[in-house]
Order: structure tokens, then sequence, then C-alpha cells
């Protein structure tokens, strides 16, 4: 996994609540037995019409709407449990997605992918997305070792909350796994007290 | 101290506690498949390690599979890869598998519970949503990505914090033609697509209790609807003879043993919820989705209501438009072309005789195509010993073989763009039946109801 550095860049704006992880990455899209390319089937369905003429009203087609940082409306990332939901937003080039709460487990394949979920108050989102859409070059700062999201321009900011072992996982690159696996010795003990039917 | 059978369960399966937080959680199965597996098999051979538990893990093949012809290779070239991968990887490191072809093959949550293998106070995980399923038998069963699929196979364990618990009590009887289908999206209706966000829910109350097992396995499957990380009912008498004399049921005494251990879980008189809910079954009537997500449903003789706040306006009005549906509208009376009767919601045994029942001596609708496709192999070979194939069969009704089929439309049973279909599956979103389809949720009954009539109707008018 990639370590995360501190951002600054400019955001898209999704003002959509309930974005399923289906319209993130249609299940005709998840044949693949890779983790990459999944990036240009990202919101196929919402960028493309079934003759893949592009959907011109689509934030993602707006030329004038760039950056790292999607800002998507609240429960993003419900429904299945498709990784590839977290691959695609990934591959597209996004490593943040706000909102004001997420799916639990888009949230966790997020994290355990580079991808880092900011949840923010309602009213945050809502001065992020007017800031966005009334200034499509407004940058935005994220500070994952201060957990701080902050508007350069006018210096509005929120505090986020992280637990702090997925953000040390974060910013060293490390993944679960690596962990666990350091667990062995407890795994295998926690085996000899289980009584199993 | 009063405790939840939630976290009954969950404190008995906690390897170790993590700074921050997190516990070291212990899986007792791992259910995979061939969409959410290849990855995480690439991964491990990219650490170089082994798989840690193999006799913990359970493969189907079901997203992908034709439900036509599963005797002849897939001809789709992309599904065959993937389900050949999942061979390929089973049989390299020697993990059982139930693939097309096999008497056990079939939707890997209705397999669990038929063979036995599921069972109260387990912690089970697959790479699929829908595993919250399994908690219908008192066990601790939710959703995962495939990251954490590695992780299972690398170690049986995964880094989890504890979600907070929710409680949704039903008490009463259910009106005829009404059933735990239409409970479910009532609850949803009510608490919305995201209201179990960040909770594991526990049905209980004597409506839940009435029910049998395969009508609780439809209630707990959609709990991840809600946005919840999965839902549990306590085991009782009708839990343990459903398990009893199942393929890899406990047998003889260590069958009594297990019942003693498994009477112990239930949640204690007076242990705290983080929320409560409570419902009386008397008010909830045949439901249907109008919208793009399953909390956007209704009673069939109400019409569609104006967004209030647990629906962002735009959300609304795209699932409105994409619908082609108006507020105020009533769901009574619309035409719909296409029926499908299957999914992990409502493909057992038992939602094929509710339907067998309904229809016999009825057929389909002109304009009607009806699909079934029965959850497994072992559910296909008791319909057809039960002669249900025969009813079917005079009624214009299709019976398939098993698979996921059109609940996401991976293989080739898609709906056509701009076509609505009355589906027994869990989900309405978007494309999610193929690209441009519409999906109106509901009941087994509702779905045969409206099959035979052509367009949607209030079940109860029939019977």
């Amino acid at each position: 996994m990639e370590k995360f550095e501190t951002l600054i860049t400019t955001a898209i704006p999704l003002p959509m609540e309930d974005v399923d992880t289906d319209q993130i990455i249609p299940a005709r899209f998840l044949k693949a037995t890779t983790r990459e390319g999944f990036g240009d089937n990202l919101f196929r369905d919402w960028r493309f019409e079934q003759n893949n003429v592009t959907k011109k009203e689509f934030v993602l087609n707006n030329p004038i709407y760039e950056g790292k940082i999607l800002v998507a409306g609240k429960n993003f990332g419900c429904g299945s449990s498709r990784e590839h939901a977290a691959w695609a937003l990934f591959d597209y080039g996004f490593r943040v997605v706000v909102s004001s709460f997420f799916a639990d487990i888009f949230k966790g394949n997020a994290l355990n992918n580079g991808l880092l979920p900011i949840t923010v108050s309602p009213e945050f989102l809502h001065e992020l997305f007017s800031c966005v859409e009334k200034n499509p070059q407004t940058e935005l700062i994220v500070d994952l070792e201060a957990q701080r999201i902050a508007i350069l321009d006018n210096g509005k900011h929120e505090h986020f909350e992280i637990d702090s072992y997925k953000k040390m996982c974060l910013l060293n690159g490390y993944d679960d796994i690596d962990y666990l696996l350091s667990k062995k010795d407890k795994i295998e003990a926690f085996e000899k007290t289980q009584v199993i039917f | 101290m009063k405790k939840t059978l939630f976290d009954k369960i969950w404190e008995q399966h906690i390897v170790d506690k993590v700074d921050g937080g997190r516990d070291i959680l212990y899986i007792d199965k791992h259910f995979i498949h061939e969409v959410t597996s290849p990855q995480a098999f690439t991964g491990l051979e990219k650490r170089g390690l082994e798989i840690f538990r193999k006799n913990k893990i359970v493969a189907t093949a079901d997203h992908n599979v034709p439900t036509l012809n599963q005797h002849l290779p897939i001809t789709e070239p992309l599904s065959r890869t993937q389900v050949n991968t999942l061979i390929e990887n089973c049989e390299k490191n020697g993990l059982e598998l139930y693939g097309l072809g096999h008497q056990y093959q079939g939707i890997v949550h209705v397999i669990g519970p038929e063979l036995g293998i599921t069972k109260p106070g387990m912690t089970i995980v697959c790479g699929d949503s829908h595993t919250s399923t399994h908690g219908a038998f008192g066990s601790i069963a939710f959703g995962i990505g495939t990251s954490q699929v590695e992780q299972v196979m690398a170690t049986q364990c995964l880094l989890l914090n504890r979600p907070k618990r929710m409680r949704i009590t039903i008490d009463g009887e259910l009106q005829n033609g009404v059933l735990s289908k239409d409970i479910i999206l009532y609850i949803l209706s009510k608490l919305t697509a995201s209201g179990g966000t960040g909770h594991f829910i526990e049905y209980a109350g004597s409506t839940i209790r009435s029910l049998s097992m395969e009508a609780r396995m439809t209630i707990c499957n959609m709990s991840i609807e809600m946005g919840a990380r999965g839902g549990l009912i306590a085991p009782d008498e009708k839990t343990f003879e459903y398990i009893k004399g199942r393929k890899f049921a406990p047998q003889g005494e260590i069958f009594d043993k297990a019942v003693e251990y498994w009477k112990t879980l239930y949640t204690d008189e007076g242990a705290e919820f983080d929320k409560k809910y409570h419902f009386e079954a008397e008010d909830i009537e045949p439901m249907v989705t109008y919208g793009t997500n399953p909390g956007m449903g209704i009673k069939i003789t109400d019409s569609i209501p104006a967004p209030d706040a647990s629906v962002g306006i735009q959300s609304y009005e795209k699932a409105l438009k994409y619908m082609d549906f108006e507020k105020g509208n009533s769901l009574i009376g619309k035409k719909v072309n296409y029926v499908f009767i299957g999914s992990c919601t409502n493909s057992r045994i038992e939602d094929l005789r509710l339907v067998a029942d309904f229809v016999k001596g009825k057929s389909k609708a002109d304009n009607v195509n009806v699909w079934i496709v029965p959850g497994s192999k072992l559910v296909e070979k008791q319909a057809k010993e039960e002669g249900l194939d025969k009813i079917f069969q005079a009624a214009g009704f299709e019976l398939r073989e098993p698979g996921c089929s059109a609940c996401l439309g991976m293989n080739e049973d898609k709906i056509p763009k701009g076509e609505y279909c009355i589906s027994t599956s869990n989900r309405n979103f978007e494309g999610r039946q193929g690209q441009g389809a519409r999906t109106i949720l509901a009941s087994p009954l509702m779905a045969a109801a409206t099959a035979v009539t052509g367009k949607i109707v209030d079940v109860r008018t029939l019977l």
C-alpha cells in the first residue's frame, strides 16, 4: 500500500446521497482477476451512455472540475461489499473521499487501499460543496497526521476522526496482514482454547 | 454484567485487543466465491504465504455462472476465466469447492445453511455483503472486502472495531399474504438505507419467533440494505431442528452437546442496546419499492411519498426519473414484463413452495417473462422431487439452474433497458439487473401474483 502524504488539491463535487457501489463500479466489470484498471469504468453508467457516448452533464466529464478529492453526499459506498469500488476510485486518481458518513464496508475497503475516507459534519460538507461549486479552483488541504481538512481560500477547517491504528497504517503504508502475521502465536494459542461444534 | 447475544459471541472470538480500539477477531468459517477471491489468492502468492486454515474455507461458484446448460462450458470468456481461476486456486491450495456440476453448488448464502455448515455462535465471513443471511442462526456473519478475504486466508482473523448494538422488535401476527420479505422491506422503509450504519442488529419479538428459518434468513439477509454490519436472531428449537441431520451438522451426542451450548446464546434480560425500535406486525402490508435504493419502499396500498429529510432531494428526483414514476403514483396496475424469483434473499425451497402453491392451476400473463432461479442444486432437486417444476411449467414459469442470476446481472440473465422487473432479490439500484433496468423489490408472493396478472397487484386480493 502507498504511504498517505499530506495532500493539497482541488476537489470534485458529487452532491448525491446513498451512492452505492454498483454505481461506483457496475457488476459487469467485476469479472477481472487482477486489481488493476478499474478506474476506466469508475461510475461507468453515470459517465457514459450504453453506446459509450459521454454524458456531458456528469461531473467527472466536466473539465472545470479535477482533483484528487471526491466530495460526496451522505452514506457514500452503500450496498455491495465489492472492494473493486475502492480500487476504481484509487485507480482513477482519487486519494480522499469526503462525506458526512460512509457505509461501513466501503470505509474499511478504502482504508485497506490507501484511499482516505474523511467523515465531516453535514455543515462542513455543505460548506465544501458550496465553495467548490462556486470556485472549482478551490484547493483543500488534507493533513492526516493532524487529522485536519481545510479550505485554503477561507481557512475554514474541521478535525476528523480516524482510529490510531489505521492512521499509523496509512502514514506508513502498512496493511492489516503485516500486523496479523505478527500475532500468529496468539492466534494459535487462541485456537487451542476454542470449543467447536 | 448483562450482555447482548452479539457481545457474547464477539467476546468469545477476541484473540487480542489492539491499541486504537480494534479487536483481533477469530473467524470460524470463511465462504469464498469466484468474484471477490482471485485477487486475494494472488495477494497471498505475492507475499509467499500459505492458506492458514484450509478446513475453514468453503468455496462455490455462484455470481457469474449461467443458469441454463450448466453442464456445458461457460460461453462468456471473462466469466469462464473467473470460474476457472477459482477451480485452479482451490485445487492448488487444497480447498473444498462446490463448483458447477457439484451436487452442493449454489448461492453461497443458501448452501451454507442447507448443508449444516452455518451454526449458532459462529463467526462467519464472505466477500459478499449478504453474508448477514447466516445471522438467522444466531451467528455473527458479515460481508468483507477482498483485502480482508486475503487476511482471513492468511491468519483466520480480522482487525475490527466492534459495531454498536441495535435491537428491532416485531410483535404480533402477520396478515395473510404478508411474508418476512415484507417485514424487512417495511423496516427498511422506516429506517432508510442508512439507518443501520455502524450497528449490528438483533431481530426479536413474537413475530420473529413465529418465522421459519428460511423466513428468518430473508430478514437477516437484507440487514446490509440498512447499512448495518449484520443482523442476527437468537437460536431456538426451530434453529436446532433445522440444523439436525444436515450434512455437516454435529451428529449424535455431539449434537446434543452443541444444543446445550447453543441454548446459552441469547441476550440477557436488561442488556443494553445503543438503539431500539419496535414495530407491530399487523401494521405491515405487502411491500413494493418505487425508487433506487431498498429503503424507498411503500405498502402496496400507499402511493409514492414526497421526499423527506431522510432522502436528499437530488437523489429522490434522480430515482423517480430513473424509474419513470411520479410522486403520488400508486404502483397497483403498473404493467411489468419481467418477474425474477431468486437470489440469496428468496430462492429457498420454502419460497418456491409458496410460489408453486399460489400459481397451481393458474398461468402467467402473456406479456410476462418469469424466471425462477433456485438457490442451489439441492433446492432444485427438492423442487423437482416435490413436483414443483411441473406446476411452474404448466404456469409458463421458467425454472432455471442455480446462481445469483438476475439479482446482479453478472451473467446473461439481464433485464432490458427501460423494462420493469418485479424481483424477489435485495437491491433496486440503478442498473443492478442490467443497464437501464428498473427493479421493483417485493416478496415471492407479490412477484407470483404479478406474473399471473401481468401488472402489479395486491396479492391479498387474489388469495
